[in-house]
């Protein structure tokens, strides 16, 4: 275990900074009445461009939930949810924020409450009756993204379908809005986001550095602007000077863990109410989380946007992400991970709470055996709901597979 | 045997019926969900067989998928890995919840049919833009079907299909509306085991029977008119002691709203002008399940609708353990009128 002295330089500098702009993000959401401003609540994957474009304050209420989740107030919300007939193996998330939205419980107070509603389906489908939940109880009004699942192909008429939602997003926003889109700024968020996007990548490939200077369970903190805020200067500025952190421990050799000796993959949603307990277990085996599938997501669309035309390129990039294509196609993207993070393992979190994140594992989990060669291994939970997690189990596993690890590695 | 013994036997023993007509040298295609375009391909001259899953778990499937996943995905899977549905010559899914868009792609990663396709129709289901796109869906399924399969589907077979189903489901919503009344001897059991059926037998055998069956009923039923009359509401249901236990509480199941009833049968299809865009404003139009977006209270009010225009008592949701679709409560959720009265859930 490492010193309370190690701790202090292994923190991070951008860390404090993280905090106090995700407070002003939530001030300013929360006085946007006074303020006159309009609130979205939006789903993670959404094209939240177009709502910076026309100065709409994006709140995510799965952003919410990995709050909730990290405050251990998961289990509650979520007994709470059943207690209203929700059923427990409904995703976490959408038990916990829905219990939320009735009882106005939950961190910070709640969220403050939406003008409109932006649901895209590109992670799961359980947002769309989630949302659907929203609009009635808030009674205002819901815009659906809608984007077919991509199993093998983007076929010609996705793109046009997903296209011409884009256009009915712009009314529906305008509608709501009572102003038009401004193109211009359309192409300066664009841009940005781009450009968000670019430097959220570079973070995380830092961690390709022997030792790493981060760990997975960093990105999932990190995360939370490149969700949040995308398309504004903030991100950009705030993830040039994260960057800059990154390389300055490079140089100064300030390390993840001090005697990292293995590299594993992380797979799913983190468990949020045990962050710092499994990053504890994995460090006591010198055990290094170097990367992870999830908060890779939102940059890994990179390839389908263009520089020139974001506006339209968005129907692609938001219709092709990480978890709306099929496991064949999600596994390319885990062997290239594997290579460019050198890692030794992967740990999969099979979460109860995302059925379209799990199902399919242990598939992925045969193929990376097969052509990757190395071990997986399997951890249980739902994300949010701290009630069902076995830590003692979890443990015997972990201390398992890392036997496993060493005797492969030496 | 009779019509009502026919349908029984077959929806108990799809495979064996499946076997039987791979035997007379049939190809068919299994599929998941009501909203797979059967019409296509009973037009295409190939046998569309709906595959509920097996019902004994052997962990066969356990290779594959976490044991929090439905029976109805599971059992899809165990079925296909044990060899029981060999007479297949392929599968479609149309895009509907989670937990079946991976099963597609475990699927297909492990069986080596002939024929796979995913019709990924759309989810929002209230916009011009999302009915052309069903159409082209429709269109590129038809056109998967010609290449898979080598031959062509003219317009004038998919009009016979369209009118074959058309047929089907008239005759289903005549014998429902018969038990609802109380002029039939039909047990709510006996409706959904014809249901069922009508998904596993030769469509144009099942047009004929249920026309036969309809013409027969002529006793009213044994009820008494003492029972509670309520209305199940789910995805499928394929348990017949379900009917059982509802009667013996006292209460018949005058409606539902399930895929495995009322769902599959209501909304005909127009027999004018161009077929597939008749096709796909079927799909666009239909009573939605949980898995696609009408409007934010359409369920809620169809419920409303149908308990009133039966005169239903009570509701009972019924739930697959692990379902991911906050399909009963939850959707029913403030939109569920006072006039509904919960049994069970
Ligand atoms: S089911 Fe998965 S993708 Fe959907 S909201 Fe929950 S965690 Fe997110
Ligand atoms: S309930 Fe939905 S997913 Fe299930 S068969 Fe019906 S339409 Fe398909
Ligand atoms: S809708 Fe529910 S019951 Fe049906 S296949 Fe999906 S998870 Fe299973």
């Amino acid at each position: 275990m490492s010193t309370p002295e190690k701790d202090k330089t292994r923190k991070f500098r951008a860390a404090k900074r993280m905090r106090e702009i995700m407070t002003e993000y939530y001030i300013d959401a929360k006085s946007a009445v006074q303020t006159g401003r309009k609130v979205a609540w939006i789903t993670s994957g959404g094209p939240v461009e177009p709502l910076i474009v026309m100065d709409v304050i994006p709140v995510y209420p799965e952003n919410y939930g990995a709050m909730i989740g990290a405050s251990h107030m998961g289990g509650d919300l979520c007994s709470k949810a059943e207690a209203l007939g929700y059923s427990t193996d409904l995703c976490s998330y959408a038990r916990a924020d829905i219990a939320c939205a009735i009882e106005n419980g939950g961190p910070i107070g709640g969220l403050p409450r939406p003008d409109m509603l932006i649901c895209c389906n590109n992670i799961c489908g359980t947002v769309l009756k989630w949302y659907e939940i929203h609009a009635r109880y808030f009674n205002v009004p819901l815009f659906i993204f809608d984007t077919p699942f991509c199993h093998t192909e983007f076929p010609e008429i996705a793109r046009r379908y997903v296209r011409s939602q884009l256009d009915e997003y712009v009314s529906f926003l305008e509608g709501v809005c009572g102003r038009p889109f401004d193109l211009e700024k359309s192409r300066e968020v664009g841009a940005l986001s781009l450009q968000g996007q670019r430097l959220w990548q570079a973070v995380l490939d830092t961690a390709a550095h022997r030792p790493a200077p981060m760990t997975a369970f960093d990105a999932f903190f990190f995360l939370a602007l490149i969700v949040t805020l995308r398309g504004t200067k903030t991100v950009v500025d705030f993830y040039q000077e994260l960057l800059a952190e990154m390389n300055e421990r490079i140089d100064r050799g300030i390390w993840a863990i001090p005697n990292e000796r293995y590299r594993l993959l992380w797979d799913n949603l983190p468990v949020w109410y045990r962050l710092k307990w499994l990053s504890e277990t994995f460090e006591a085996h010198d055990a290094c989380l170097v990367a992870d599938t999830y908060t890779t997501a939102w940059c890994g669309s990179m390839k389908y946007i263009d520089e020139n035309n974001f506006f339209d390129s968005m129907a692609e990039a938001y219709t092709r992400i990480y978890l709306n294509i099929g496991i064949d196609e999600m596994v390319k993207t885990i062997y290239t991970m594997i290579d460019k993070y050198e890692v030794d393992g992967m740990v999969m979190h099979s979460n109860r709470s995302c059925k379209p994140y799990s199902f399919g594992q242990y598939d992925i989990q045969k193929m990376i055996q097969e052509h990757k060669g190395i071990p997986c291994m399997v951890i249980e939970s739902h994300m949010t709901d701290e009630r069902s997690f076995s830590e003692s189990q979890t443990a015997t596993r972990i201390d398992a597979f890392m036997e496993m690890i060493k005797q492969k590695k030496g | 045997m009779g019509p009502l013994n026919i349908f029984h036997q077959n929806a108990d023993n799809p495979h064996g019926y499946a076997r039987g007509l791979k035997a007379r040298g049939k190809t068919i295609l299994g599929y998941f969900c009501s909203y797979t375009p059967e019409e296509l391909i009973n037009a295409a001259g190939i046998h569309p067989l709906r595959l509920f899953g097996a019902k004994d778990d052997t962990g066969i499937a356990d290779a594959h998928l976490q044991a929090y996943c439905c029976s109805l995905v599971r059992g899809a899977l165990t079925d296909v890995l044990s060899g029981r549905l060999d007479y297949l010559d392929g599968a479609v899914f149309p895009h509907t919840c989670d937990s079946i868009q991976r099963l597609s792609d475990i699927w297909r990663l492990n069986t080596n049919l002939k024929f796979f396709a995913d019709v990924v129709l759309p989810v929002k289901l209230t916009t011009e833009s999302s009915r052309r796109y069903l159409e082209e869906v429709l269109r590129k399924f038809r056109s998967d079907l010609e290449k898979g399969f080598s031959i062509t589907i003219p317009d004038e077979r998919i009009r016979a299909s369209i009118k074959t189903y058309n047929a089907i489901r008239t005759s289903l919503k005549a014998l429902y509306r018969m038990h609802a009344k109380k002029t039939s001897p039909l047990t709510a059991g006996d409706l959904n085991a014809i249901v069922r059926g009508s998904m596993i037998i030769d469509r144009t055998e099942a047009a004929s029977m249920l026309a036969d069956l309809a013409a027969q009923i002529q006793a009213p039923g044994k009820a008494d008119g003492s029972e509670k009359r309520v209305m199940l509401v789910g995805s499928v249901c394929e348990h017949p002691d379900i009917y059982r236990l509802i009667e013996q509480a006292g209460a018949d199941v005058v409606w539902d709203d399930l895929c495995t009833g009322s769902r599959y049968f209501e909304g005909l299809i127009s027999e004018e002008g161009d077929p597939i865009s008749a096709l796909a404003r079927r799909y666009h139009e239909r009573i939605i399940c949980p898995a696609k977006h009408s409007s934010v209270t359409g369920r809620g009010e169809n419920l409303v609708t149908l308990s009133q225009e039966h005169g239903v008592q009570g509701v009972i949701f019924l739930q697959l353990k692990f379902c991911e679709r906050p399909a009963s409560r939850a959707c029913s959720w403030r939109s569920r009128p006072s006039c509904l009265p919960k049994v069970s859930s």
